[in-house]
């Protein structure tokens, strides 16, 4: 009797803290101390790694047989379908928002500009990894050449894709806009972009997980507050789904 | 002279609620992608050395699938579980805890000291006169290995602090197994944490003692 007493208290107490988490996330507190969590580990990281630190790079034969393709595997337009067959001669890579020097870029425009190439690892939130080689110009070239503007605090990625209905999209912060690794890449392996992986261009930002590395891009605009931007949040997964906006962790 | 200090009855039960959320929010994380791998990459079921169960809503949190949520309430909770973790270490080298009732000697671990601890346990002689070889073995374990593995692995998959520890990746053996031995690692301590359960509610007075902090008998000062 004694320890049904026991165990039934045990039980009902673990209930207890289960259901109250699932209440719990619900409040606004709860919220302000997830935010509060997550941006405690920002700044840890970027206390520890510093703000330019790499990510480790691989040598080519690191690299993972295949490239998975994850969320959005191509874009549903007319359009795409066409470019995509022909190589993207039409496709234009704006620059804009808080610059001086609005850009719009053809994909002669970003191969002709000084290249990176790096081969990296590619971290999915679901916890699976691949390695491949990424080439294409920094962030940072195009947002000196556009003469961002000193108002601008996030760079905002906007592309081509939807998904549930919404246009994808994402967003960092300056500091990881002018990581050195931080580039647009139009390459994976030595071979223009598969669509699956975002052709023609695609984001990678290499200290965060895969869904910062928006595909399909078909813009960069350099913003003060993510407020106005979607619902606010800084990206699709975000907005649609809660997800962390730093996605270092 | 209390059996447990204040410092250690603390830590134990911030650590224990953090240890229920880290578990049960890691199992809906582990939904997210049911399979396990050696290296650095890994996303083909056909090269995982472990497919994993989908573990059921009732064993999660949230109570139902939801990554975004599971991953808000796991990094939240390792806040005070890696700070609760440095913080006992610190105090248990410092008030003499770990020299005194965790450190093992070389008479600790042979298996007539084994066979010793299993036979006063069956005996129901009482604990109080500190832990004896197995228990301080298994303390230590979970202490030294388990514990700080449940940190290094789950820092070494955070791609966010790994330029700042790429040796941690690497010495772990690449991303995706540093992501293996903190799922490992993780029912490691679920099994600790089920036989701590049930020897505590074995002697319900040690659930008493371990909040009160309970009192020192004259055996235990002599034991």
């Amino acid at each position: 009797m004694a320890d049904i007493g026991r165990r039934g208290l045990l039980a009902g107490i673990a209930a207890l803290g289960v259901g109250a988490c699932s209440k719990m996330a619900d409040s606004d507190t709860a919220r302000s101390i997830f935010n509060a969590a997550e941006d405690w580990h920002r700044a840890a990281h970027r206390t520890l790694a510093g703000r330019q630190n790499l990510a480790p790079e691989y040598a080519p034969e690191d690299r993972s047989p295949s490239f998975r393709g994850n969320g959005s595997l191509t874009v549903d337009s007319d359009f795409y379908r066409q470019q995509l067959g022909q190589g993207f001669p039409d496709w234009r890579l704006m620059v804009g928002g808080l610059v001086e020097r609005p850009l719009a870029l053809s994909l002669t425009d970003i191969r002709a500009l000084p290249q990176r190439t790096q081969i990296t690892r590619h971290d999915c939130v679901e916890g699976w990894s691949a390695i491949g080689e990424w080439t294409g110009p920094q962030l940072g070239t195009l947002l000196d050449a556009a003469k961002v503007r000193e108002q601008a605090n996030f760079i905002v990625l906007r592309c081509a894709d939807t998904l549930y209905g919404r246009e994808y999209y994402e967003s960092i912060d300056m500091v990881d806009a002018y990581h050195p690794q931080t580039i647009i890449a139009h390459a994976l392996n030595g071979e223009p972009l598969p669509e699956k992986n975002g052709a023609p261009l695609r984001a990678r930002i290499e200290r965060q997980l895969g869904y910062k590395h928006a595909k399909f891009l078909t813009g960069i605009e350099a913003v003060a507050s993510l407020d106005d931007i979607g619902a606010g949040k800084g990206g699709f997964w975000e907005d649609f789904a809660g997800y962390q906006w730093y996605a270092g962790i | 002279m209390r059996r447990h200090l204040l410092s250690t009855r603390l830590w134990h039960w911030v650590n224990a609620v953090a240890i229920v959320v880290l578990f049960m929010s890691g199992l809906n994380i582990s939904n997210a992608h049911r399979y396990l791998y050696w290296g650095n990459y890994g996303f083909d079921p056909a090269d995982a050395w472990a497919r994993v169960a989908r573990f059921p809503a009732w064993a999660t949190i949230p109570q139902r699938y939801d990554l975004a949520e599971a991953r808000d309430w796991h990094n939240l909770a390792v806040w005070p579980f890696a700070v609760g973790l440095l913080l006992i270490w610190i105090a248990m080298l410092a008030n003499g805890h770990f020299r005194r009732d965790l450190a093992t000697g070389r008479r600790d671990w042979t298996s007539r000291a084994f066979v010793a601890s299993l036979r006063a346990h069956a005996g129901g002689e009482p604990a109080a006169g500190g832990y004896n070889p197995v228990q301080k073995i298994l303390y230590g374990l979970v202490f030294g290995v388990l514990l700080p593995a449940m940190v290094l692995t789950g820092l070494a998959i955070s791609p966010g602090i790994e330029p700042a520890v790429p040796w941690l990746v690497e010495g772990l053996g690449g991303r995706q197994s540093a992501r293996s031995l903190h799922f490992i690692a993780a029912w490691g301590i679920f099994g600790f944490f089920v036989i701590h359960v049930v020897m505590a509610l074995a002697g319900w007075r040690l659930i008493g003692e371990m909040i009160t902090g309970g009192r020192k008998t004259e055996d235990a000062e002599h034991g």
